[in-house]
């Protein structure tokens, strides 16, 4: 074994110190998470808080499934009375805003709280309680905009909440109002973990992992992190103006006083763009990981793949415009940013190009995570290439807002981050669970899952180029949409039927599923090198890395670092660029302030909703809880 | 292979089930027929691109080889073709992602070039319904209606876009694409047809409970027909013509109607809802809702809340023995 030794001039108990055999015990006892509800709210691990995420989005994407249930219901009749508008506008908000804010977003960085950690070979994420405080958010702001939807105040403008018709005017009550503190929430949600993960990869990243050895999936999670820092605040300006005009009569967007309701558009395209690839390149990092796995080589292109992500990135600010190629703004302007919407194919098509080099020249095992990805290829390409035809402003002002951009994102965001992550469930779950989900049933989702989704999406483009404009709760029979609309429905039962036997996969094999394994898949990344599920402290030692494919290149021993302390939390801070180690650093412990600092925060939101006195007596509290949370353990590591 | 077979499998609505009076694929004017035009060599050119992409998808997954003892030994001569092709791939993408942008632009300024025409429309967007001026230098030859457009055939006429609450979207497909009408801004659109008919079009911007059902006709005519019909436009309301339809007239002018209701030619001067001048002439009541004749008027009348949930038109309580003279009346102003 090679090893490397840190010196450290503390009297604590290093893992050298420690016979081998008694290691993992005393590590999983420091690092592990104290049994009791207490306990269990208190906890700073990542994994515990990345699987509650995981189930969170997963709980979100149940109910905004049940939502588009009800909308296809409506639809499936010309002229149906089942819905009327008033619910109509509450439930295709609420599957708007659940799929995008709810479970888009959040189920990409609950993937990468559980997994950047472990594939960069460290014990925790940067800023532990700030990762425990995030969720909480997200959960509550979740829970509050359902609650709300309930009790029958549910958002009704849209998961675009355009004003005027969201302000004060013409939406009174208190319903937009839930939604703009919605946006809120899962913007501090957000953009805190966006900060863990950024930290996470630059200064937590094992020795050796020199930045060209970092996996791909772990490079597009770090540049979707930056997406959120750059792309969130746009929004949550936005959210914050709009909740101020309804309740102290701003007037940022009020024509009438000087306003405009552009404005808002603007802001909110200028989150809502990016927002599309905040979703889609946790599905390139899924993709990326499942590919190499599955063809039984490295992904094709690294340097390629991980340029065309920053691209990606950079372009993804450059087109919020297409959004508004209808509002009549100047031309020569429009055709800039049809341009820049057209020049991101680019970037994306050398990835799907890398990923198909990376299937000719492997062997691939054709395994319920890989079909997943092939379905992704079938249909995201389909959706790429549809919004190449909505870049252009001529054939955008015949289809925008109608049923054909629905088919369009749908293609793009179903194809694009739905089949990847699922595929990831099935790559991952053994490692989350120790135990394999079931092959048959996998294959029978996957079929279930491309013919559902097609019969239900396809047949959209063609009711849109028919004239079906969006957010209609109903049509005439005259119209001659009802067929398409028929088949549409069909389509998504099969698609929702598709997904009751994930479900069902997933309860009986978490229980009764065949053990994996800590490498079930021979995969390359480091987050099989440890037992599944991992330990608390992720590693018995910090690995040392060797080679992009890590598990591949080592395949006898893996190299470690020793060095770390056993009885407190320590951390190992390698160099940005070079990883090389540079400081050990202690991690925080467990403590409940976090949850107590998400429940003022909530009642903070939520009560200034009702009155901005919520604001004046709200944060005293909330800087009391923050001074608790952050109150300093011990002088000792301050030497 | 399934989208390619249910676009087969729905190929026969497509041709069959076509009212083509809202649809992109009929179109029935100049503008609309050069979107057409463009739609189809873009989705030629997409479709082309996604059927390669998936036919070397196919090919990379059939292709015979042997299994790799260790995924890390790879063949140089392997990984330098394979960086050529997917090289040229991306090549072909700039270079199909440049040709498609120059192409659109193209059809972009054909669009876009000239805002001018013979007739101006004013047109402004309401929660739900649509409000038409006909401008004219002469104001007394100016006029105000409501949900249907008359055009003559031939000749572009440009609209003027406003909205008087909530943003909206004008769009009839089968005569132009669509532009949003914005509080405080007004916007310009051009349509013209081509060959006479009636063309449905609809709200394409979500503006709250009734965006469903705010729809409009524009009817193209030939240039006389059209004459005519704005001569009869410009005249006020005929005089009732027999004792209903006067007693219709006293119901109308004595109740809540005349409140929000213009009706030229009497007192009924209110302008928050449609000018019902000509309202007998038209195709459709409310906004497209339902066919323009005694039943669904009467049905209507009684009450629009039932039929349009959340419409600005208020339940007005009527006598029984109202109904009939009132609906006579309407439906004699042509």
């Amino acid at each position: 074994m090679s090893e490397t030794v840190l010196r450290s001039p503390s009297k604590e108990a290093l893992d050298t110190d420690v016979k081998d055999g008694e290691l993992p015990a005393r590590l999983a006892a420091t690092w592990g998470t104290a049994a009791g509800l207490i306990g269990a709210l208190s906890t700073v691990d990542h994994k515990i808080i990345g699987r509650r995420y995981i189930i969170t989005g997963f709980f979100f994407l149940f109910l905004g499934g049940l939502a588009a249930v009800a909308i296809r219901l409506q639809l499936a009749r010309p002229d149906n009375t089942l819905i009327g508008p008033d619910l109509y506008d509450q439930i295709f908000t609420m599957h708007g805003t659940t799929m995008m804010f709810l479970f888009g977003v959040p189920i990409g960085e609950a993937m990468a709280v559980y997994l950047v950690p472990l594939m960069v070979g460290t014990r925790n994420i940067a800023f532990p309680r700030l990762n425990a405080f995030s969720y909480y958010v997200y959960l509550f702001g979740g829970l509050m905009i359902w609650i709300a939807f309930a009790l029958n105040i549910g958002p009704d403008n849209g998961w675009f909440s355009y004003v005027p018709l969201a302000g004060p005017e013409f939406s009174p009550g208190k319903r937009a109002d839930f939604w703009a503190q919605m946006v809120t929430f899962t913007e501090v949600s957000a953009l805190a973990v966006a900060v863990e993960i950024i930290i996470t990869v630059l200064k937590l990243r094992a020795p050796g992992m020199t930045l060209d050895r970092i996996p791909l999936f772990v490079w597009a999670m770090f540049v979707n992190a930056f997406l959120i820092i750059f792309a969130m605040p746009a929004v949550m300006l936005g959210s914050t103006m709009l909740i101020l005009d309804r309740l102290l009569d701003t007037h940022f967007f009020n024509q009438a006083e000087g306003g405009d309701p552009l404005l808002w558009q603007h802001l909110f395209w200028f989150f809502g763009h990016p927002e599309v690839y905040i979703i889609f390149l946790p599905g390139t990092a899924f993709v990326s990981a499942i590919v190499a796995t599955f063809a039984r080589r490295p992904v094709f292109g690294y340097s390629a793949v991980v340029l065309s992500l920053i691209a990606t990135g950079f372009l993804s600010f450059g087109l919020w415009v297409h959004h508004m190629f209808t509002t009549g703004l100047p031309q020569l302007g429009a055709t800039f940013f049809t341009a820049s919407s057209m020049m991101i194919a680019i970037p994306s098509g050398i990835q799907i190009f890398c990923w198909i080099a990376t299937l000719w020249d492997g062997k691939p095992v054709y395994r319920t995570p890989l079909l997943f990805v092939l379905g992704f290829f079938f249909i995201f390409v389909a959706g790429g290439l549809s919004g190449i035809m909505l870049a252009s402003v001529p054939i955008d002002t015949q289809v925008h807002d109608t049923y054909f951009v629905v088919a369009h994102f749908h293609y793009v965001l179903i194809g694009g981050a739905v089949f990847p992550l699922i595929g990831a469930i099935y790559y991952w779950f053994p490692k989350f669970t120790g135990r394999m989900l079931r092959e048959g049933l996998g294959r029978w989702h996957f079929w279930l899952a491309l013919i559902g989704f097609n019969i239900a999406f396809f047949p959209m483009h063609i009711s849109g180029l028919r004239g079906m404009p969006r957010r209609v709760y109903t049509y005439p029979a005259e119209m001659g949409w009802d067929a398409l609309n028929l088949v549409s429905t069909l389509g998504a039962t099969l698609f929702v039927a598709s997904f009751l036997v994930f479900l069902y996969n997933v309860v009986v094999s978490s229980r009764g599923g065949e053990i994996a394994g800590d490498n079930p898949w021979d995969a390359s990344t480091l987050e099989w090198a440890t037992t599944s599920p991992p330990p608390p402290h992720n590693f018995d030692h910090v690995p040392f890395v060797t080679s992009r494919e890590l598990l591949w290149a080592e395949r006898q021993t893996l190299p470690v670092v020793a060095g770390l302390a056993v009885d407190k939390r320590e951390v190992l801070v390698t160099t940005t660029t070079q990883a090389l180690p540079d400081l050990k650093e202690s991690s925080p412990d467990p403590t409940i302030w976090p949850l107590i600092s998400a429940i003022v925060v909530t009642a903070i939101f939520i009560g200034s909703i009702f009155t901005p006195w919520a604001v004046a007596w709200g944060a005293p509290v909330a800087s009391f809880v923050i001074i608790a949370w952050f109150w300093p353990k011990s002088t000792e590591e301050n030497v | 292979m399934l989208d390619r077979r249910s676009v087969l499998l729905l190929l026969p609505l497509i041709l069959a089930g076509c009212a083509g009076w809202q649809s992109v694929l009929d179109p029935e004017g100049p503008r609309a027929d050069l979107l057409a035009n463009l739609f189809w060599v873009f989705t030629a050119i997409v479709a082309a691109v996604w059927l390669m992409t998936m036919a070397v998808l196919v090919l990379a997954l059939l292709r015979r080889r042997a299994a790799r003892a260790d995924p890390l030994v790879l063949e140089p001569e392997a990984e330098r073709s394979m960086a050529r092709a997917v090289g040229a791939a991306a090549a072909l993408t700039a270079a199909i992602v440049v040709a498609l942008t120059l192409v659109s632009y193209g059809a972009q300024r054909a669009l876009f070039d000239s805002h001018e025409a013979e007739l101006t429309l004013l047109v402004k967007g309401h929660q739900w319904w649509w409000e038409v001026t006909y401008e004219d230098a002469q104001p007394s030859r100016s006029f105000t209606t409501a949900n249907e457009i008359h055009v003559p055939v031939g000749e572009p006429v440009l609209l003027k876009l406003r909205s008087s609450d909530v943003i909206h979207s004008f769009w009839v497909p089968s005569l132009a694409g669509k532009m949003d009408l914005i509080p405080g801004r007004e916007n310009l659109l051009i349509i013209e047809a081509t060959r006479e008919g009636v063309y449905r079009g609809q709200c394409a911007e979500f503006c709250g409970w009734q965006h469903a059902h705010m729809a409009m006709t524009v009817v193209a005519h030939s240039a006389e027909d059209f004459e005519r019909w704005r001569e009869s436009q410009i005249s006020a309301a005929k005089p009732p013509d027999n004792p209903v339809r006067k007693r219709g007239m006293e119901i109308f002018l004595t109740r809540p109607c005349v409140m929000c209701h213009q009706i030229r030619g009497t007192p009924a001067a209110g302008r928050v809802a449609p000018d019902l001048t000509h309202f007998g002439s038209r195709l459709h009541l409310a906004a497209g809702t339902l066919a323009n004749n005694r039943g669904n008027l009467a049905a209507w009348i009684i009450d629009p809340q039932g039929i349009k949930p959340g419409a600005h038109m208020p339940l007005v309580k009527l006598g029984a023995e109202e109904i009939e003279p009132l609906v006579s009346y309407l439906e004699g102003l042509r």
